[in-house]
């Protein structure tokens, strides 16, 4: 049946597997087991997601202005706004994919035991971990109210020193991505099963490679950026604030070069996503594999020469401007190809619904707004109007949320029988679906209005013509809430009470799905041997 | 332009009261068409495909079908010749936001804090943003702003005008615009600036150049104009022992002329003489040494506020 040819000995999915090789919580807090660890970033990150989250339906709900009285101080609704930005980024969407889907599925779909350092990779949970409880430990003692992006002499100068905590959390969790980054990369040139070439890596496992490669390369930069808020901040070294002859404008340079890069972080781990649902999904061999390849890894590379585009009215010169314009421009190309490739494997497919794909089409409809709405960005003339007025809020939430946040559920309900054995409640996919994609063009759409007519960003309050169009999108917000909460019961209903699934529910090709599920400890009984491409649905 | 005007009545953008506001229109009209077309190929294919493959029997085979290079190089070649030509559009219009015209009737510097904005005028007219003093500028013709800031980033942004930019502490950025019309136009902070960011509103009041010109010279607030406070802070700093402002030459260049003029460096590159160029060399002489000159001038970082730059700047404007 399967010319990625398997040795792999079924019928043992019952008697024993990764999630009953050993028991008791101690056994899970101390695994080496990559699938665990990934299942302990799920449960980690979901945790942070429903706070970010709640931060969200603050915020919204603050701004329908529905009682007399606003619902939130300014004071409050900028902590909000600050937790909402830092979670949702640092906590949430970066590590979200990778760390999670990332940790589980990379190493199956190579063919290995584990990744290639697994303890390694359970100190970098652990990392994670502290980060975290760094970050959310501002919450408690000393609230923050810069915004997520710490932009200078505000950060160093006139606001809490919860800052220090919430920079120095994401500086420890930045270690958490690199060496995450480190493992992924070693494991794929390392661990891969005999056979697997380069060019039989699942599409997958090319998005984590070159999410990889900038998670290396670029989080350090933050590191620094961050300690050197520390520096000021305790020290007053004076490298930002230019009452000590800095300037603040390069703070915004550290920051971007590291945080432009890092939504690509955030948006090729979804298009790996998306490559796997659409080939599976359609049952149908991925339309230009190389294309798709090596544009994540083109979009790596130029990821790293746009971080001026934050900067069109910072102050920086005419010339950088346009020189960051244009380079901007050219990330558009592979992000094309990525989009014509996935259509065109639906070609002469023989297509299906089931949960895992509409989240992948959801995925498809929302990021062709957000990328199209980038190009106005991008262009020098047209972002002076739209820089930080809510045309940019509902353009990334349409790439970040709309893209990530779609691949992320796809994902889950795709290699959930893998996780746990048993399906998901399809109709509860689906409804967590409708809701999630209702709600979210309801709250975001409307938001390019009203950056077109000018209200801008992290606003408390705003002019009475901006009301109505707040109100439809704080309504669109509850959607967004009631879908993620019908989808969290699915999640918690299929482990518990799911059906049993079969080893390949839904007939991919790929190698996890060759294994038992859920897999047993070491995810191949006999080591799988390849002898063709990752999708070969002949 | 018949397709164009479509556009901007529906797209709720504010009104437009400069001619670059309708620049800046049409390349967004353009972008909302180019964009929906793309919108309507790519999740419309997407739509037929889904509709006319969808599986119907569980033995259904799929097509074989791995690439096709033409058709590969057409979705990447179109799109980069599309995008090339949104890139130029913009630089355009940027250009011209960014360059401010040579006749300018009204130069207003405007200092953020928080929460709040300070406008000095050319001649000592001061004021501290209130719903009762808007920033009063003349209509059909160009205004241009000196922008710093006390304490955080400020972003100044009009939104009738299309244009903003960031004001930052320890530098000065410009910004201009000509308002066609006699009106009021809202200005907002746009950088996001503590408690009272979005409180931090002020009004642009643009009104005949005749009024205005009677405005401008009735009742002076200040005592005494920026530049005259620069001339008196230029003797008691003993600029003059160094540099003249007749036109000969002592020690340091001469002030005559030098607003505006091209300035060449010892290290050979080049630049025109702008308020930050002059707040630089101000501060910090030995940042950029002009060509054949000694850099002798003592750095007046620390000894200088920023207002006593600002009127130093205005005196050297005043040498012409």
């Amino acid at each position: 049946m399967s010319s990625a040819h398997t040795k792999t000995e079924h019928g043992h999915s019952t008697d024993h597997n990764y999630l009953n090789h050993g028991s008791g919580i101690w056994s899970w807090m101390t695994t080496l087991d990559h699938k665990r660890i990934g299942l302990m970033y799920f449960a980690t990150v979901s945790t942070l997601f429903l706070i970010g989250g709640f931060f969200a339906l603050g915020i919204r709900l603050h701004l329908a202005k529905f009682g007399a009285e606003p619902l939130l101080q300014p004071d409050t609704y900028n902590k909000f706004m600050t937790f909402h930005g830092a979670i949702m980024v640092f906590m949430v969407i970066i590590p979200g994919i990778p760390a999670f889907l990332g940790n589980f599925v990379l190493p199956i779909q190579l063919g290995a035991k584990d990744v290639a350092f697994p303890r390694l990779n359970l100190a970098s949970y652990y990392i994670f971990i502290a980060g975290a409880a760094i970050a959310a430990s501002s919450m408690i003692f000393n609230q923050v109210d810069t915004g997520w992006t710490f932009y200078t002499p505000y950060s160093t100068a006139k606001t809490s020193n919860g800052v220090i905590l919430l920079v120095l959390g994401a500086f420890t969790m930045g270690f958490s991505s690199i060496l995450t980054g480190l493992n992924f990369i070693v494991t794929t040139h390392k661990l891969r099963a005999p056979g697997m070439t380069m060019d039989r890596i699942p599409l997958m496992i090319w998005a984590l490679y070159s999410t990889s490669i900038i998670q290396i390369l670029a989080t350090p930069i933050l590191a620094i950026t961050l300690l050197l808020i520390g520096a000021e901040k305790t020290l007053g070294v004076g490298i930002f604030d230019p009452d000590l002859g800095g300037d603040p404008v390069l703070f915004q340079h550290f920051f971007w070069f590291y945080s432009h890069p890092a939504v690509y972080i955030m948006i090729l781990p979804a298009m790996g996503v998306i490559s796997e649902l659409i080939t599976a999904f359609s049952k149908k061999t991925i339309f230009g594999y190389r294309a798709i390849a090596y544009s994540s890894v083109a979009i790596a590379a130029v990821s790293f020469l746009v971080w001026g585009h934050h900067m069109f009215v910072s102050g920086q010169s005419t010339l950088a401007g346009i020189i960051f314009s244009i380079i901007t421009m050219f990330v558009g190309v592979p992000t094309a190809i990525k989009l014509f490739n996935w259509i065109s494997t639906m070609y002469r497919g023989t297509v299906t619904f089931e949960a895992p794909m509409l989240f992948a089409l959801g995925f498809m409809f929302l990021f062709t707004i957000g990328g199209l709405t980038g190009v106005f960005l991008a262009s020098t003339g047209m972002d002076v109007h739209f820089h930080d007025t809510y045309f940019v809020v509902a353009h990334f939430h349409y790439v970040m949320v709309g893209g990530t946040l779609m691949a992320l559920m796809g994902g889950i309900f795709y290699w959930f029988p893998k996780m746990f054995g048993r399906m998901t409640s399809d109709l509860g996919g689906r409804i967590s679906w409708v809701l999630i994609f209702t709600g979210f063009n309801v709250t975001f759409f409307p938001q390019f209005v009203l950056g077109a007519m000018g209200m801008p960003r992290r606003y408390f309050d705003y002019l009475p013509e901006y009301t109505n169009l707040n109100q439809i999108s704080t309504v669109g917000s509850w959607l967004i809430g009631l879908g993620f909460l019908v989808g969290l019961i699915t999640i918690i209903h299929g482990i518990f009470k799911g059906e049993k699934a079969s080893d390949n529910p839904w007939g991919a090709k790929t190698l996890e799905w060759q294994t038992s599920s859920p897999p047993p400890h070491e995810n191949f009984i006999n080591t799988p041997t390849v002898t063709a491409g990752p999708y070969d649905f002949r | 332009m018949s397709w164009s005007s479509l556009i901007p009545a529906t797209s709720f953008m504010p009104i437009q009261a400069t001619e670059i506001a309708k620049e800046v229109d049409l390349l967004y009209a353009f972008l909302i068409i180019a964009s929906l077309v793309s919108f309507v190929i790519l999740i419309g294919g997407m739509t037929w495909f889904l509709i006319k493959f969808k599986r119907t029997s569980l033995d259904q085979k799929s097509a074989y079908i791995t690439h096709n290079n033409f058709a590969e190089f057409l979705w990447s070649f179109i799109p980069l010749i599309i995008m090339m030509g949104i890139f130029y559009w913009g630089m355009v219009i940027f250009e011209k936001l960014r360059t401010p015209p040579e006749d300018i009737a009204a130069e207003i510097h405007v200092t953020g804090e928080q929460w709040a904005w300070t406008y000095r005028y050319a001649n000592g007219k001061e004021f501290y943003s209130s719903a009762n003093d808007p920033m009063i500028v003349p209509a059909g013709k160009a205004t241009k702003l000196v922008l710093t800031s006390k304490d955080v980033i400020h972003s100044f942004y009009v939104p009738a005008f299309r244009t903003k930019q960031d004001a930052v502490p320890g530098k000065l950025t410009q910004l201009w615009f000509e308002p066609k019309q006699p009106g009021e136009y809202i200005v907002f902070c746009t950088e996001y600036c503590g408690t009272k960011h979005s409180g931090m509103m002020i009004k642009i009041k643009a009104i005949p150049s005749e009024e205005y010109a009677a405005w401008y010279h009735a009742e002076k607030k200040g005592a005494d104009s920026p530049a005259d406070l620069g001339k008196t802070l230029f003797a008691q700093k003993a600029c003059a022992s160094c540099h003249s402002i007749d036109g000969s030459r002592i020690v340091g260049p001469t002030m005559k002329g030098l607003f505006g003029s091209g300035r060449k460096f010892a290290d050979g590159s080049q630049t025109k003489a702008d308020e930050n160029y002059l707040r630089e060399s101000i501060l910090v002489s030995s940042a950029k040494i002009v060509e054949g000159y000694p850099p002798a001038m003592p750095v007046f970082q620390g000894q200088l506020s920023d207002e006593d730059v600002a009127n130093l700047i205005e005196y050297i404007k005043s040498i012409k």
